[in-house]
């Protein structure tokens, strides 16, 4: 019994990772490293929750949480792309925004910066068949409905990555450029969909945290948005490769959850996510290889 | 071709300006959104930081630890690492300072005061050299690991404060007490002798004194000495370091241990010079301003040290907007996001204007 | 009857900034319908510049562009290409991880409903374009594994796909072996023939004489002369390129060759990628000796270099310093026994671009006692540096600028000096004079001779075969990982050494095989290891 729980625990935990991890997909495959899915996760988070608090209807939620995202991703992009800074510097400046704007504005809508009100969540999503079956049916009907919107995004993904003009176009940006451009690939526009697109998905990730939770609490991400790239960079830059890791992450956080209470203490505990993700990188390292050109300015007509 | 470094200077303090500036520029617009008076709001706010003496001195106390913490970030931004683990390795280097400090009790002063100052250092190295050496050895990116050890040290330190080290009978969360013998002295006393009106209350120390060296430190080691050179050298191009007959993974490792300790060293004014304990938790983001007064301060320790008096004075100021007005302390946490990311972009704006005119 | 004078191309008054540096200034050119243009000059002259601005990848500050007559715009190379300009780069613009058939399509993809792609329509035109232009190209295969000729006719493919009109080639035989060069040249005919008109760039004079209708002869951003190439002698074009007369004229005393410097013995290394690359290389290089070894890049020189040096470590084999084993060591301790090396990319190992010209002075050296102990000795750092600029006349206008801000032949000279002022015993000079003006490339070659003649040894790794004939003593040439011929330099010529570069020997009747099958009658000498 206890397995299923965790299994069913971990597509629940795995889905505002992998939204997020798409993101970073999207983002490096264009070339952009994305270390602000942090940030847009956040302000999903929060985004979220003040909507669904105001609108009283928590799909008006997931669509402002889809909206900041964006507008917090098109930060990143404008430092990024158009005024070519690192990338990395970049994505910590929006985390450190994100941070300070989500309590901020928790205080000045809640009056504390700490956490908010409660607000409704999603109603989950019976699916009429599935749920009468035996084992795996509780398993796989249920949920909230981002789920399987996530599961959606993941196939969506795949395809739009691999066998539509617009994902051959993005990855050419992200390997080569300049080669690109002589080919008439828009660079600078492919850029800013990958960033964009990340922003959304992290945005949708970020509902999901806090409406499923049905508050928002400070810095309630967590770190998942870095875990997020850990698990982008195990799946080798792939939509199911990505979600795959992601599900391991989210089995792993199942995991702690369940053994706090035991015999050791929960700071330990607590810590597996974590620690995991640094092994996760070590063991990474020579599998896969990023989009060559991530991470570096296009300065065009200067080679 | 005719151009000289003092061109280069201007530019180095022109960009951070702006982008402060533009920053407070931001803020006034949000204040605004409040319905407040930014001129007023910005009044009360520099007011705390330098309208008194006192008011100063605590400016100064607050930068202490983000020369630190910013002297971390730009150290190993030298290196080409991104050391976003200050958090982590202050905390490391501070527990460990104040465990120095309540085991070793019966050391004279002469002895322990060092002691524990090394145990920060170290404990801030070792928590920095784990990414370098994944980093060195593995080719493994330091952003995520160094952020990764932040939580680990934080549930770490948390752990040993509330199960093994706690003050008994206490419901705080923090250590016991470290031994007099480890104390650090305040500076009103030596200031008031010379003539500089700080009470007694005001928690700046000797500190303040020690960040200080330790930038003068990082100055000469990153441009006077051998170490120094080859630091930079990797932090530009490991390629042409190789060729030059440099040991890139050594000086990956130890650079990432010199900025980590750097970081641990903010147990000193922490533990040493303030709370006599370790209190968990008491770091309000410290390794991440380090971040920002870094960039700020140009990755150089000079402009470290400036960009973090300018900080100090803004979180001062940011306690006193908090009590006398209606807008939230988070406040500066947003300007100072904001100046990051104004310094970032601007300085590529800038730096290709200067880079055209003085090719 | 073709209107053969018809003007298909005429860009006026072009100039183009880059901040301080005037890279075209006000360049006309005009291209007729259905001829073969080259455009001359030596490097930094503004050529490529000119053909960006054509192809839409930088847009002009001044200057007008009008095709079939009536003015355009070229923003981006979109437009380019559907104006039916086409360009076959310098450094191939192909993206390694996306097969054939996607780097032939890109931009300009078939697509069915919703944007999806139509991979079988690529693929066919692959196979379409491959037999119609006699290339052997599959589309699945990963532009990554193409070999450098492959590579090149891809990029032709490409240009072709897109329905080009007027096809214009940057430096096409810069990577080129003779023969290849050759072949090349005869697709260029052949598209001649289909009524294409073409524009080749070059510094080489010898294929400006052989393919072009008129050439346009650039210096310093400028046109210095526009001309049919029918009546014109390479010396008068050599002059107007540099402006002027020409005489690379160099002193080469005869070989006195002392003891053996270097020896290489068997030695074996992968690449980055862990596929082998040197497959057993043995060769000596005596004192007072240039080696030169010739060969297409990518076939093992880098690596080869590396491993000497000890930036590679060595998969088997040995290197031995006269009578010391320099395997395993640290590219230190290499430099340390007197062992010097001018590497080929200056940009990414020769120099740190960010630091001063004084910094950059002591590269490898900073170590010493002499320049540091513990503390850095600026004043004797500086000081060298002032030597350095000094005797090698490097333009610059003070040590303490930042070495980016030197022009490439400066940069190279700086590296040159450095190493050579170390006196080393041995010195590995790989692709010394690439993309060096030529006031600089006379003033290296004169450095490489003068450490000849003082009894060192140098290994000359290069491309450019002129280069290696100049300088060298003796030649090889590096073929897959394996020396596949050498010999003394007098015996050495272009043709024999294309041949070998490419893999094949010459038998005795002027056919030629691969390099290994042929038999022993007539052919060339032989190295070992094929």
């Amino acid at each position: 019994m206890i397995i299923w729980n965790l299994i069913a625990a971990a597509i629940r935990l795995a889905t505002p990772l992998s939204l997020a991890a798409l993101g970073g997909v999207f983002s490096e495959r264009s070339g952009v490293v994305n270390i602000a899915l942090e940030g847009m996760l956040l302000n999903g988070a929060f985004a979220a929750v003040v909507a669904t608090h105001y609108s009283g209807n928590p799909w008006v939620g997931v669509l402002a949480a889809l909206l900041v995202g964006v507008a917090t991703a098109l930060i990143h992009a404008l430092v990024t792309v158009t005024f070519k800074a690192d990338h990395i510097v970049s994505g910590v400046a929006v985390n450190l925004l994100a941070l300070g704007a989500t309590q901020f504005l928790c205080w000045v809508v809640y009056g504390n910066s700490g956490n908010s009100e409660r607000v409704i969540g999603l109603e989950p999503w019976r699916i009429p068949l599935v749920d009468r079956i035996p084992v795996l049916g509780p398993i796989l009907s249920g949920h909230s409905p981002l789920v399987y919107i996530a599961l959606g995004v993941i196939i969506l993904a795949h395809f739009l990555l691999f066998k539509t003009v617009f994902g051959l176009r993005l990855r050419s940006v992200g390997e080569h450029p300049l080669a690109a451009d002589t080919m008439g690939v828009r660079v600078i526009l492919m850029r800013y969909a990958g960033v964009l697109i990340s922003g959304a998905l992290a945005g949708l990730g970020g509902a999901f945290l806090s409406l499923n939770t049905h508050y928002f609490v400070k810095n309630m991400s967590a770190g998942r948005g870095f875990i997020a790239l850990a698990a982008m960079i195990f799946g080798k830059w792939t939509p199911f490769g990505a979600a795959g890791a992601c599900l391991l992450f989210g089995f792993l956080e199942a995991l702690q959850m369940s053994l706090q209470g035991g015999g050791i203490p929960t700071q330990f505990i607590q810590m597996i996510p974590y620690l995991a993700t640094m092994l996760v990188l070590v063991s990474a390292v020579g599998r896969a290889t990023p989009p060559a050109s991530v991470g570096r300015p296009y300065l065009k007509g200067s080679e | 071709m005719k151009r000289r470094g003092g061109q280069y200077l201007i530019l180095q303090i022109l960009s951070p300006a702006a982008a402060f500036l533009l920053a407070l520029g931001v803020g006034a617009v949000i204040i605004l959104a409040l319905k407040e008076n930014p001129v007023h709001i910005y009044t009360v706010m520099f007011r705390g930081g330098l309208g008194s003496v006192d008011g100063f001195g605590y400016a100064l106390f607050s930068a202490t630890p983000l020369i630190l913490t910013g002297l971390a970030v730009a150290f190993a931004f030298r290196a080409g690492l991104f050391n976003i683990g200050g958090e982590g390795q202050l905390y490391i280097g501070a527990f460990l300072c104040a465990w120095a400090g309540f085991t070793l009790a019966g050391l004279p002063p002469l002895l322990l005061i060092p002691l524990c100052m090394l145990a920060a250092a170290l404990g801030g190295a070792l928590w920095g050299l784990v990414p370098g050496l994944l980093k060195a050895r593995f080719g493994v990116h330091e952003v995520i690991n160094t952020i990764m050890l932040n939580f680990v040290a934080m549930l770490a330190t948390n752990f040993l404060v509330n199960r093994m080290f706690k003050e008994p009978d206490q419901m705080i969360p923090q250590t016991r007490e470290i031994a007099t013998t480890a104390w650090i002295p305040r500076l009103a006393p030596l200031a008031r002798r010379l003539g500089i009106g700080l009470p007694d209350s005001n928690p700046l120390n000797y500190a303040l004194l020690l960040s200080l060296i330790v930038a003068a430190a990082a100055y000469l080691i990153l441009f006077r000495t051998r170490l120094g050179y080859e630091i930079r050298a990797v932090g530009q191009s490991p390629g042409a370091a190789r060729y030059g007959g440099i040991r890139v993974g050594l000086i990956l490792v130890l650079s990432m241990a010199i900025s980590g300790s750097m970081a641990g060293l903010v147990g000193v004014n922490e533990v040493m010079g303030y709370r006599h304990r370790f209190l968990d938790g008491f770091s309000t983001g410290l390794g991440f301003t380090g971040i920002a007064v870094a960039l700020l301060g140009r990755n150089h320790p000079l402009g470290v040290v400036l960009a973090a008096v300018l900080f100090g004075i803004l979180n001062t100021g940011a306690l006193e907007v908090d009590i006398f007005t209606d807008i939230p302390r988070e406040l500066v946490m947003v300007l100072q996001a904001v100046i990051i990311i104004c310094v970032v972009a601007g300085d590529m704006v800038f730096r290709r204007w200067a880079g055209r005119r003085m090719k | 009857m073709g209107d053969e004078n018809e003007l298909l191309l005429n860009m006026t008054g072009i100039t183009k900034r880059f901040g301080p540096v005037v890279a075209n200034d006000r360049a006309d050119l005009s291209v007729r319908t259905g001829e073969v243009h080259a455009i001359v000059g030596e490097n930094g002259a503004g050529k490529s510049t000119l053909m960006r601005v054509l192809y839409g990848l930088i847009r002009p500050d001044e200057g007008t562009i009008e095709l079939r007559g009536r003015p355009v715009r070229i923003t981006n190379p979109g437009m380019a290409t559907r104006l039916g300009i086409g360009m076959v780069h310098q450094h191939f613009m192909l993206i390694d991880r996306l097969t054939v058939a996607e780097n032939l399509v890109l931009g300009m993809e078939p697509r069915g409903r919703l944007g999806v792609l139509r991979p079988g329509r690529a693929e066919r035109a692959v196979r379409e374009l491959s037999t119609d232009l006699g290339f052997e190209l599959e589309p699945d295969t990963p532009a990554g594994d193409l070999s450098v000729g492959a590579r090149q006719r891809l990029e032709i493919m490409k240009v072709i796909y897109r329905g080009a009109d007027l096809i214009v080639l940057d430096e096409p035989t810069a990577v080129l072996t003779p023969q290849e060069s050759a072949e090349l040249f005869r697709i260029m005919r052949r598209l001649r023939e289909r009524g294409k008109t073409i524009i080749f760039i070059t510094h080489k004079l010898s294929e400006v004489m052989e393919l072009s209708d008129r050439v346009t002869v650039m210096r310093g951003g400028q046109v210095a002369g526009v001309m049919e190439t029918a009546g014109l002698t390479p010396s008068r074009l050599a002059e107007m390129m540099v402006g002027r007369p020409v005489l690379e004229q160099l002193d080469k005393p005869p070989l006195e060759p002392g003891p053996v410097v270097l020896t290489v013995r068997d030695l074996a290394a992968a690449d980055d990628s862990g596929a082998p690359r040197l497959r057993g290389i043995s060769f000596q290089v005596r004192a007072g000796e240039i080696f030169g070894i010739a060969g297409v890049e990518g076939n093992g020189q880098r690596e080869l270099v590396e491993v000497i040096n000890g930036l590679r470590p060595a998969a088997s084999g040995d290197i031995i310093l006269e009578d010391r084993n320099l395997s395993g060591q640290s590219p230190r301790r290499i430099r340390d026994r007197s062992v010097a090396h001018i590497p080929e990319d200056r940009h990414g190992r020769g120099l740190l671009l960010d630091f001063t010209l004084w910094e950059n002075a002591v590269l490898g050296l900073q170590h010493r006692r002499r320049f540091s102990r513990g503390w850095l000795r600026i004043g004797a750092m500086r000081g060298h540096a002032g030597r350095l600029v000094e005797a090698f006349d490097i333009r610059t206008p003070s040590i303490d600028i930042r070495a980016r801000q030197l022009s490439g032949g400066n940069q190279q000279k700086l590296i040159v000096a450095r190493e050579v002022e170390q006196d080393p015993r041995l010195l590995i000079a790989a692709q010394p004079t690439r993309g060096v003006d030529v006031g600089s490339v006379e003033f290296i070659h004169r450095q490489l001779l003068d450490l000849r003649a003082r009894g060192k040894a140098i290994l000359l790794v290069s491309a450019d075969l002129e280069e290696i004939l100049t300088l060298s003593d003796t030649v090889a040439v590096i073929f897959r990982g394996r020396i596949v011929g050498r010999f003394p330099a007098e015996e050495a010529d272009e043709r024999t050494l294309g041949l070998l570069m490419m893999g094949r020997e010459e038998n005795g009747d002027g056919s030629s095989d691969g390099a290994g099958r042929g038999n022993g009658a007539g052919s060339a000498a032989t190295g070992e290891g094929s």
